[in-house]
């Protein structure tokens, strides 16, 4: 059964039934459904848990809801105990039935799934206590380890959809001057000011103007807009209603990546319930507001993240980008006025609405406002996804929240803003996270992707990475972009393989300046910043490939070889019966060896030595 | 590469009538529900949707190749994917695609003559906590080597022949 509300008074009334009759605040077991905990096994928990509860005949007493990501990702599947904030963490199938008997039934906690701090062997009850969680600030992510992503009923008692009605309220002038005077910039990496696109694209004349939700995240190692969208897709729907109320748009386009179903299907059911309950569609919520929004689905092209080249392809073609100006908010989609934002921006728009510009502006730095949210992932103890407030410093984030570096290895650089972003060294640790500063010191706030990089990383090969990545996505548009990657791509393959001479290097500065100088659109112009960021701040790993055919990190083949060190084998076997390549010689119980001319340097044998007797030299 | 059978021209129809005639925006979706249903996308059917939405095959064939979510051979019963992301990349993705190349024979794109297994890398599933990952049709394998990564595979195929 559901409920047409008809004005913001019904949408007030509405969400006091919910509250009333318990929904969701009642005790709650949120289990965290977001894909790093769904491959771990977390709906295999979710259904354990239903079924013993039911078996048990407790059903009533707990509500059991699969939510979205709840951002700790590296301790899932996770388990929280509403209201309290309890955390269960590395929760299997076999734990549910003590679950069920000790928490749902006798209502006390399995102080065996809580959290223990490595660095301090503490152990924390409550999610807020613990480190990853403690130093965040979370607003956009804030309901998504609470409301089930697939009832707008969980949204709506938590507050959701009463920052359109205020809205509403305000009027269309209004909510774009508080949106401009808050300072929002745009999340998707640009950084551009939102309010300030919104008033241009408002201003821009023609009969029909679109607001679009650009969730193209196609940054490697970003899952930012993913988790939003699969978690609370009813923030981004209401950010974009705003937004089209602002604009005065009545049609709205969310592009979604093609690899994210799950966000697909959330926001398409998001999409289903919102319409039902005249939360879109005509006249909203009893005004003149009528809006429409529809989802496509990306092809798996990364420069469709640029604009431009995302507004070509939800036309159906090609995603190649235009030439700008004219600017999608005069001449987008159809060649009618378009407001791009991402998912971030848009879920952050209701929060500004109804807390106002003031609050927002007292959040970050003085040219950055607000909150961030960062995927944290590569070699950190906690993965996951964090959001902090803008200005927080990056030695805080890898250290204070990821806890630091896994296995007791050296830190050696943070990557951030994705293939266009840069490389950042220990020195650097201590720069503030904003917009400007990353730009100054050469990498890029990028939509929130962080790669912690360690001892055992090479440099020359990251930056390499990022070339493949970014040739193979270039749309061909360009010369300088098409064939300059494919050419450094192919340089710094002589350098990975100790062919390369300092000449190689000058030679990848001067095309990656031609590259940056001719191309056109951004992925274009920012391709080379993962080689010119590497090249200024880790200048000496490349020398060490060309000087001294050297890989310091003992990542590229061609410079390193396998040994074994006699005395650490003991002689088990298993290296020589797992070598593709029968490589391996060696008696039982006697030190092995590893013939060099046979050996196609895989590391099987390092992976399964038990010794780590296996050296890469 | 063994011939792929003949597609019903009348199963590419009912995916095309859900799609107004003319509709040449909705090319993107049309080809995502076409391969959904066909594995990988004929020229037959990509004839028929050049038709349907008033396009020329040349334009259809276009989008189609420029996407690399999109297939024009066919594809195995099976797909192996190694995410190849940068937080997979730094714990040794690269290394676990060249395994998967040896075991199966196949580079990277291919399918296996029998058409039983198709390797791919794709550029980000977002599970990065759980690097370097492999999926097998889209169950994630997380924290994988190289080592398990070969038996993994050699098991499967072993199965697969059993059937």
């Amino acid at each position: 059964m559901t409920t047409r509300l008809t004005d913001p008074g019904a949408l007030a009334r509405h969400r006091e039934a919910l509250v009333a009759a318990g929904e969701p605040s009642r005790d709650a077991i949120a289990v965290c459904g977001g894909t790093g905990c769904r491959a771990q096994g977390a709906m295999k928990v979710f259904e354990a848990l239903q079924t013993e509860v039911e078996a048990r005949g407790v059903d009533r007493r707990v509500n059991l809801r699969a939510t979205g990501c709840h951002g700790f990702c590296e301790r899932g599947p996770l388990l929280l105990l509403l209201p309290e904030g309890v955390l269960y963490q590395h929760v299997q199938v076999e734990d549910v039935p003590e679950i069920v008997e000790k928490t749902v039934v006798g209502g006390e906690a399995v102080e065996r799934l809580f959290y223990v701090d490595p660095s301090t062997d503490l152990q924390h009850r409550k999610e807020e206590k613990i480190p990853f969680y403690r130093r965040q600030q979370r607003l956009v992510l804030r309901d998504n380890g609470h409301l089930d992503p697939t009832s707008i009923d969980d949204y709506i008692a938590l507050g959701g959809y009463s920052a359109l009605a205020r809205a509403l309220e305000m009027g269309p002038v209004a909510v774009l001057e508080e949106v401009k005077r808050a300072g929002l910039r745009g999340r998707g990496g640009g950084g551009f000011p939102a309010g300030v696109k919104w008033e241009v694209c408002r201003n821009a004349p023609g009969d029909l103007h679109y607001v679009v939700c650009n969730a193209d995240e196609g940054d490697p190692g970003a899952f930012m807009d993913r988790s939003v969208l699969e978690g609370n897709p009813h923030s981004v729907l209401e950010g974009m209603t705003i937004g089209a109320l602002a604009i005065g748009a009545r049609k709205g386009h969310v592009y979604v990546r093609q690899e994210y179903p799950l966000a697909v299907q959330h926001l398409t059911h998001a999409l289903e319930q919102s319409g039902e309950f005249g939360l879109l569609g005509e006249a909203i919520l009893g005004s003149d507001l009528s809006f429409d929004v529809q989802v496509s689905r990306g092809g798996g092209a990364f420069v469709c993240g640029e604009e431009s080249a995302m507004m070509a392809s939800l036309e159906g073609c090609r995603g190649v980008p235009r030439r700008r100006p004219p600017y999608p908010a005069e001449h987008g989609l159809w060649g009618r006025p378009t407001n791009v934002n991402n998912v971030e921006t848009w879920a952050t728009v209701p929060h500004i609405v109804l807390r106002g510009a003031d609050w927002f502006r007292s959040i970050g730095t003085e040219g950055s406002k607000g909150t961030k949210i960062f995927s944290l992932v590569g070699k950190v103890n906690n993965t996951g996804l964090v959001e902090v407030p803008m200005g927080i410093s990056l030695r805080e984030i890898v250290f204070g929240i990821g806890g630091g570096i896994p296995g007791g290895k050296a830190f050696k650089a943070v990557q951030t803003g994705g293939p266009s972003g840069g490389c950042l060294p220990a020195e650097k640790l201590d720069a503030p996270v904003d917009f400007d500063t990353l730009l100054a010191e050469g990498a890029m706030m990028g939509s929130g992707g962080m790669i912690v990089m360690d001892e055992d990383t090479c440099m020359v090969d990251m930056a390499k990475y990022f070339l493949r990545f970014l040739a193979s996505e270039s749309c061909g548009n360009c010369t300088s972009c098409r064939e300059g990657l494919l050419r450094l791509h192919e340089l710094l393959g002589d350098i990975t393989e100790g062919r390369g001479t300092r000449d190689t290097i000058a030679r990848v500065e001067e095309i990656a300046d031609t590259v940056r100088a001719a191309s056109m659109c951004a992925l274009g112009t920012t391709a080379v910043n993962p080689v010119l960021s590497t090249l200024r701040y880790f200048r000496h790993e490349y020398l060490a490939h060309v000087d001294g055919d050297r890989c310091p990190a003992g990542v590229c083949k061609a410079l390193i070889s396998f040994i074994i060190d006699p005395e650490l084998c003991n002689g088990c076997t298993l290296c020589a019966l797992r070598c593709p390549q029968e490589a391996i010689a060696g008696e039982k119980k006697l030190p092995h060896t590893i013939e060099q001319e046979l050996c196609i340097k895989c590391g099987v044998c390092k992976d399964v030595c038990r010794r780590d007797a296996v050296l890469v030299r | 590469m063994s011939e792929a059978p003949a597609v019903d021209p009348a199963r590419v129809e009912v995916i095309l009538a859900g799609y107004p005639q003319g509709d040449a925006g909705s090319l993107v979706n049309v080809l995502h529900d076409l391969q959904a249903e066909l594995r990988y996308l004929p020229e037959q059917a990509l004839r028929q949707a050049a038709a349907h939405l008033g396009l020329t095959p040349a334009q259809v064939f276009g989008v189609t190749t420029f996407y690399e979510g999109f297939h024009t051979s066919p594809r195995g019963e099976h797909t192996c994917t190694v995410c190849m992301g940068t937080a997979c990349h730094v714990r040794g993705a690269r290394r676990l695609l060249e395994q998967l190349e040896r075991d199966t024979g196949v580079s990277v794109g291919g399918t296996t003559s029998d058409l039983s297994l198709t390797i791919e890398e794709v550029n980000c599933v977002g599970a990065c906590a759980l690097g370097p990952l492999v999926l097998i049709d889209g169950e994630y394998h997380g924290h994988m080597t190289a080592d398990r990564l070969g038996r993994l595979v050699t098991e499967f195929l072993e199965d697969g022949k059993d059937e």
